[in-house]
């Protein structure tokens, strides 16, 4: 009686181990390192590699190992010094293309990495870091939307010589003609232009309405997250921080995590900034249709801009700050279609004005009716005007910016603009010193809390409570292990998670136990007793532990941040302690015990 | 070791069950008059506005802090000591008005004026808008929870069971937040987390008596509910406490070692374990007894009448 089939045994024995070895990568620490990771998101190979250690070799130190994970270029360093004069030289020569960053990587022998295996990854609280979750403003995502369609209709409707005035409220569009008799041409022109939009007839007969459908809508939203998303990586990207993570979260919200940042106050700016920059020609005769007159930022005078946009801060592929004549200037390049206009444009208008317009976005609260409301306010001003002396086309510079402000904008315009402006509403900034504590606290308090458990139920149920203890090590092992294998952050509630499996994960033991200890008590024969102690607990087990999971999803289905931390760790304590407190101490019992002559029991 | 040898303790008695329901319904009538009178000490997580954790080189004076903050406009700040001497948190309301990035480095600012280098621990910015998800949330996690648990109890066992178990759970719930509303703590999102698994561990708690309770109307015959009920509480008596005592024992650990800003959340587990333990002894049987629980509840009816005709 009370003999496991070697098979079961067996089992056992290897999910233990498969346990230790995911758990193993954690046991090694961290040293310097620099990773190099690819802008646009590619996986590096062996010759890549290769390259990079030779640069860095070139500038005459040499990486204690280098290697690649995940598609990125991990290379370790025994000193701190060589690892920031690795990270400059590559810095230096890879700006453009590639995200580098110094970080600590954890030192794992070959054979662990051989396996794929990386130690649990730890949560903004406990590493520092900064959080921010930024919200994507759909309505000026719409809004400019309508604005390309005012003036696409106004183009087409001009081109086919209808006399007509186009107005753009509310996300609506109205096309105002002058009598009834135009209005099929005017709707089959619209109809043409996209026949997507809903067109529907104004109340005076002499009038179209337009405005975008719910799938278009839908549409524009998404392109503006994934837009917004791509831009946000791009200028992430040139902070050189490791492992930066920008997410989607819900319909309009952006998360940025930045493990490490400690200034959460440059940051900001370069996340949410709007910044971009537009090009129109001087209306000399201020009359023209659609021209309109344009502030000019400090000393620079107002003028009076042309509705054509030579060029805008989407066609700009490139941005340096620099200076030009002792004056700090941005030095663009446009993309072929932008270098294009301009060279057209340059060449049709020698000796005229041309304008360059800074355009930015802020938002404002204001009080209306005792209710507190938020509106975006557009802000454009003129930051130089220059008389077009000779042609040019892709390559020229601005001026008119101070020095902090030409180098923004040139970050900003190499990493593209955002399709929507952001705001941020949320956001955590947890200090070094503050995540190395939390660490520190937290595996304090699983180590006492830990050997408090493990004493007390040495005490209390003997060789029993050995075997329990053995089972509750095993315990945290798996859950490092499965931590591990997920890849979920550990962060301080998770940590708090573990502290809570621990006391709770013996109440199965005790289950079992108290159970064999009255049937013991009853008068059942040793053997009996273990085995009627295991089967008669199962079901309290099983229920109980069901219901805390219930609990445990419910908080990490409708959590946020640290809660989700919390449930993660207790799902998975729950999970694992039921198979090392059933199984696992039975095969123990069933070895130590099994199958012998027994007059009591050690309980 | 036995710390706890065979009781034989009434836990059930007519006279017994009034003291206890006298004193839960004291629990939560002084729990819910606190926190209509009272109200909770939200953290910034849920009402919104602007944290600062700051480590002092040495002692940190308060009042000068305060000073500084008053002079620099701040009126509204709250300051405090965190966990040390030289640990200081600050504590706006949100800022409609005002650019949060601007206000955050007037406020590093003002807290450096001494001439002392600070190292900044933690910021924390939350949007009024961001808090009132939150606390909605997490209000939404505690309700559906609650149901989840109601059904799952109501299958495994019966519906009388199910508003015992939930009964003492809400208890549980009310009373822990009002001890939190009395001694004004601290109430943040790892507090509702905290809550979430009281509710968790009581509810281990009421299904195991609720176990040992069915066996026992099926192997005491004979015997009255309110007798069987008690008897399976008794026999599970030990296994309550020693379960409690050991989830005490790291949640003491946690508590003194785990550091100020997860202190909360220790302490609102520690009082709901508490509570919990009591209320799966009481709450939840006599619930379920005031419900006139019995043995037939539990026997499954029979579906098929057909069946019946087959019998000899």
């Amino acid at each position: 009686m009370n003999k496991y089939p070697q098979w079961l045994n067996a089992l056992v024995l290897v999910i233990l181990m498969a346990g230790c070895l995911l758990a193993l990568p954690n046991i090694y620490g961290s040293v310097d390192a620099v990773q190099i990771a690819d802008n646009d998101g590619g996986a590096y190979d062996q010759a890549q590699l290769e390259e990079y250690v030779r640069v860095v070799e070139g500038a005459g130190v040499s990486p204690e190992a280098a290697y690649l994970h995940d598609g990125r270029v991990v290379m370790r360093f025994t000193s701190s010094e060589d690892q920031s004069t690795a990270g400059e030289r590559l810095r230096e020569q890879y700006i453009r293309e590639a995200n580098v960053a110094l970080t600590l990587t954890p030192k794992l022998p070959d054979w662990v990495r051989g396996f794929g295996l990386s130690p649990m990854s730890l949560g903004l609280d406990l590493r520092g870091g900064v959080y921010v979750l930024l919200e994507v403003d759909m309505n000026t995502a719409i809004d400019s939307r309508m604005a390309l369609y005012e003036q696409d209709f106004d183009d087409r409707l001009r081109d086919a010589r209808i006399r007509h005035r186009v107005d753009l409220d509310n996300q609506l569009i109205t096309i105002r003609l002058t009598g009834s008799e135009d209005m099929e041409a005017a709707r089959s022109i619209v109809e043409r232009a996209d026949p997507d939009v809903v067109v529907a007839d104004g109340a005076d007969g002499k009038s179209l309405t337009v405005r975008m459908s719910e799938t278009q809508i839908q549409e524009r939203q998404n392109f503006a997250i994934e837009q917004n998303l791509t831009t946000l990586r791009n200028r992430v990207n040139q902070l050189g921080v490791a492992e930066p993570l920008v997410q989607r979260q819900g319909v309009d919200r952006i998360v940025v995590q930045l493990p490490g940042v400690q200034d959460p106050n440059q940051l900001d700016k370069i996340l949410t900034a709007t910044a971009t920059l537009e090009f129109r020609m001087v209306d000399q005769s201020g009359d023209e249709p659609g021209s309109r007159r344009y502030t000019g930022r400090g000393d620079e005078l107002p003028q009076v801009l042309k509705r054509q946009v030579i060029a805008s801060g989407d066609q700009i592929i490139d941005a340096k700050a620099g200076f030009s004549e002792g004056q700090p200037a941005v030095f663009i390049t446009l993309d072929s279609a932008g270098g294009e206009r301009m060279l057209q444009t340059t060449m049709n208008n020698l000796n005229k004005p041309m304008s360059s317009v800074f355009i930015e976005s802020r938002r404002e609260t204001f009080t209306r009716n005792g209710v507190e409301e938020q509106r975006t306010i557009k802000i454009e001003e003129i930051i130089n005007t220059a008389t077009i002396r000779g042609v040019f086309k892709n390559s020229f510079q601005i001026t008119g910016l101070t020095p902090l402000e030409a180098r923004d904008l040139a970050l900003l315009l190499r990493a593209g603009a955002l399709a929507a402006p952001v705001y941020k509403i949320d956001d955590r900034t947890i200090g070094p010193s503050l995540g190395q504590d939390n660490i520190d606290r937290g595996f304090n308090a699983i180590r006492i809390g830990f050997l408090a458990v493990v004493l007390f139920m040495v005490i209390y149920y003997r060789a029993f409570g050995l075997i329990a203890d053995v089972a509750l090590f095993s315990n945290l092992i798996f859950i490092v292990a499965m931590l591990s294998f997920l890849q979920a952050s550990l962060t301080l509630p998770g940590i708090a998670g573990i502290v809570l499996t621990v006391g709770m994960a013996v109440d199965a033991n005790v289950l079992i136990f108290e159970r064999i200890r009255e049937e013991v008590t009853a008068g059942t024969a040793p053997q009996h007793a273990i085995n009627s102690g295991y089967e008669k607990a199962l079901s309290s087990i099983v229920d109980a532990n069901i219901t805390t999971l219930i609990a445990a999803i419910v908080l990490f289905g409708l959590g946020t941040g640290p809660i989700k931390g919390f449930a993660i760790t207790l799902m998975l304590g729950i999970i694992t302690s039921m198979f090392t407190a059933i199984v696992g101490t039975r095969a123990i019992v069933n070895l130590a015990f099994g199958g012998r002559k027994l007059s009591s029991l050690p309980i | 070791m036995k710390l706890i040898n065979k009781t034989n303790i009434d836990f059930l008695g007519p006279k017994r069950r009034k003291i206890a329901l006298a004193v839960s319904a004291v629990l939560v009538i002084v729990s819910l008059a606190s926190l209509a009178t009272r109200g909770l000490e939200f953290g910034i997580d849920f009402t919104g506005g602007i944290l600062l954790e700051v480590g002092y080189p040495q002692a940190a004076n308060l009042d000068q802090i305060r000073n500084n903050l008053g002079a620099a406009g701040f009126t509204d700040a709250q300051v405090q000591k965190f966990g040390s001497d030289t640990d200081v948190l600050v504590r706006l309301p949100p800022q409609p008005n005002k650019n949060a990035t601007e206000v955050r480095q007037q406020l590093q600012e003002t807290l450096q004026a001494g001439g002392e280098t600070i190292d900044l621990r933690r910021v924390e910015n939350v949007s009024a808008q961001v808090g009132t998800e939150l606390a909605e949330r997490g209000a939404l996690a505690m309700v559906v929870a609650l149901m989840l648990i109601f059904v799952y109890v109501m299958i495994r066992f019966q519906w009388k069971f199910s508003a015992g178990a939930v009964a003492a759970l809400a208890h549980d719930a009310i009373v822990t937040v009002g001890f939190f509303s009395i001694f004004g703590l601290p109430f943040d999102l790892t507090v509702v987390a905290a809550l979430l698994a009281v509710i968790g561990y009581s509810l281990n708690d009421t299904v195991v008596a609720f176990d040992r309770i069915r066996e026992n109307f099926f192997a005491l015959r004979g015997v009255s509910a309110e007798e069987a009920m008690n008897v399976s509480i008794n026999e599970m008596l030990a296994r309550t406490l020693i379960t409690g005592l050991t989830t005490l024992l790291v949640l003491g650990a946690l508590l003194t070692l785990g550091g100020e800003s997860i202190a909360p959340f220790s302490i609102a587990l520690i009082v709901g374990i508490i509570i919990g333990t009591y209320s799966s002894i009481y709450t939840a049987s006599a619930t379920a007894l005031a419900l006139d629980v019995n043995a037939q509840d539990l026997i499954e009816p029979i579906k098929d009448p057909s069946l019946i005709d087959d019998l000899p």
